[in-house]
């Protein structure tokens, strides 16, 4: 009983640590081919379209109603002792520091970073990654490098959307929906949030970008068995890259404040 | 020439490859043939480098597999092309994209220099003007042939085919075999085939060497192997004696 216990938790624990292994040793590949020609701009620029562009109609409604609910629950509470004008402040420090970020990260992670593992999980199953190794082509130079920059470009940009659109909507319900002074509401926003407080998110959603990226390339690029396995590694990078986005964002929280 | 020396090669704990020891020589068709699962295309991956051996060395002409650095592992295989068991296209690629692919990646030329080869690597594979289509529009038969078309792109000295008649009909098998012996002919490139179609393996080998149980148990020109009395090549070959 206690054997097949010490067994299955030691496998667990090397799992682990031959699957974070792997990640790092991915890591190091991508930073260090990042530096080595031929760059392939052109690669870069349509990774960046997919992760970027076309994640902006869902980051901006998320960040539309994650405003508009925050609004909407700091109201109630802070009208049981009169501290409604504090909610744009509230609001913005909220998704400057937290919801932005990690929204943000959790929505491309879940459009983006599935639709990476997906695709270089088909890659390999099909040989295609197989076939760039046979033409002299680095795969990880042609197919991760592009992968990861975009993550880091794109997604800070599509945070700082996310937060933008965000305190729109905190606006749209503080103001227009429940009627506080718009003078009030500006001020107290203005006041309470500090240009910290955005570098924080952004630094935050620098980490996400690469997590979700690097995680997707890492499942789609060791992925085995078929559709199946697709499948598999498409799950895995997801849930391993949301787990990480929420756990990174309480650890950066307590290392930058 | 390319010579295989005691390798060795595991999958968790299975043996796949048990020291086995072969040499195709150069300017000649060799088709390895064996049972499924005997492990021939894990040896066409060790020929390429895409697989690292336990133990044993892989040499091409006088380049060590195993020893040489990663740089230079890329430079030996600019002079290979492959063409495997299911082509292997990109399909997020038309097909003149992925017959261009890599001479875009490894020449720098004008791009009508390169469009005119990609037109003449089609032609030669007897596909002209597909250039748009995609490869999810293609059958099976003319996938394989776009993706020939794509290993020779650079003009190889050596091409490896992975099963390159699995899954065809007699009279694209057939096709697909005077493509590979007019290509040879054509380039004089060393070619190592993998295949269990008996009959195709006539037609195209200059050399076969059989895989058995991880070691070449037979090798030699195709009147050798009709009249091997090695039980395991005389069943293996069964069909076509009967």
């Amino acid at each position: 009983m206690i054997q097949r216990l010490f067994y299955y938790v030691g496998n667990a624990v090397m799992g682990f640590i031959r699957e974070l292994g792997g990640i790092l040793i991915m890591l190091f590949q991508a930073a260090r081919l990042t530096f080595t020609p031929p760059f392939r701009l052109r690669n870069l620029i349509k990774q960046m379209e997919f992760v970027g562009v076309k994640s902006l109609f869902i980051v901006v409604l998320t960040g539309l109603f994650s405003g508009m609910v925050l609004a909407l629950q700091s109201y109630h509470g802070f009208r049981k002792f009169g501290g409604e004008t504090l909610m744009g402040g509230i609001v913005a420090l909220s998704m400057a520091r937290e919801m932005g970020p990690v929204m943000t990260g959790l929505m491309i992670n879940a459009r983006a970073g599935s639709a990476i593992a997906a695709e270089l999980g088909t890659m390999r199953v099909t040989e295609q990654i197989d076939a760039l190794e046979i033409m002299a082509i680095n795969p990880i130079h042609y197919l991760v490098v592009p992968r990861i920059w975009s993550g880091i470009l794109m997604v800070p940009l599509l945070t700082a959307v996310n937060i933008l659109v965000g305190i729109i909507g905190g606006y749209f319900v503080g103001v227009i929906l429940l009627g506080i002074n718009p003078g009030v509401y500006m001020d107290k926003m203005i006041n309470m949030l500090e240009l910290a407080d955005l570098v924080q998110g952004m630094v935050k959603s620098v980490v996400f970008g690469l997590i979700l990226t690097l995680v997707g390339c890492y499942k789609g690029y060791n992925t085995y068995g078929g559709a199946e396995g697709v499948g598999r590694a498409t799950t895995e990078a997801v849930v391993i890259s949301s787990v990480s986005i929420l756990i990174g964002t309480y650890v950066l929280t307590s290392l930058l404040f | 020439m390319i010579r295989l020396v005691d390798v060795h090669k595991s999958f968790r704990r299975n043996p796949v490859l048990r020291g086995l020891n072969l040499t195709i020589p150069t300017g000649r068709t060799t088709v390895i043939i064996g049972g499924s699962g005997s492990g021939k295309s894990v040896l066409l991956k060790h020929i390429i480098g895409l697989l690292q051996p336990d133990s044993g060395e892989i040499w091409i002409d006088e380049e060590e597999l195993t020893r040489i650095r990663e740089k230079d592992l890329y430079r030996v295989r600019k002079r290979f092309g492959m063409l495997f068991q299911e082509g292997a296209l990109f399909d997020s690629m038309s097909v003149g994209h992925n017959v261009a692919f890599p001479i875009l990646e490894h020449r720098r030329l004008p791009f009508t220099d390169v469009q005119k080869l990609v037109a003449e690597k089609l032609e030669l594979v007897g596909l002209p003007g597909i250039e748009d289509k995609l490869p999810s529009e293609l059958s099976g038969g003319m996938r394989k042939r776009v993706a020939l078309a794509r290993a020779i792109a650079l003009d190889p000295d050596i091409l490896l085919f992975d099963e390159p008649t699995t899954g065809l009909d007699p009279i694209m098998t057939a096709a697909i075999d005077h493509l590979i012996i007019n290509t040879q002919q054509r380039f004089q490139m060393t070619c190592v085939v993998i295949s269990h179609d008996i009959q195709s393996v006539f037609r195209i080998a200059h050399h076969i060497a059989m895989l058995y149980e991880g070691r070449i148990v037979e090798e030699g020109v195709p009147e050798v192997f009709r009249q091997s009395r090695n039980e395991i090549v005389r069943n293996f070959l069964s069909p076509l004696c009967q």
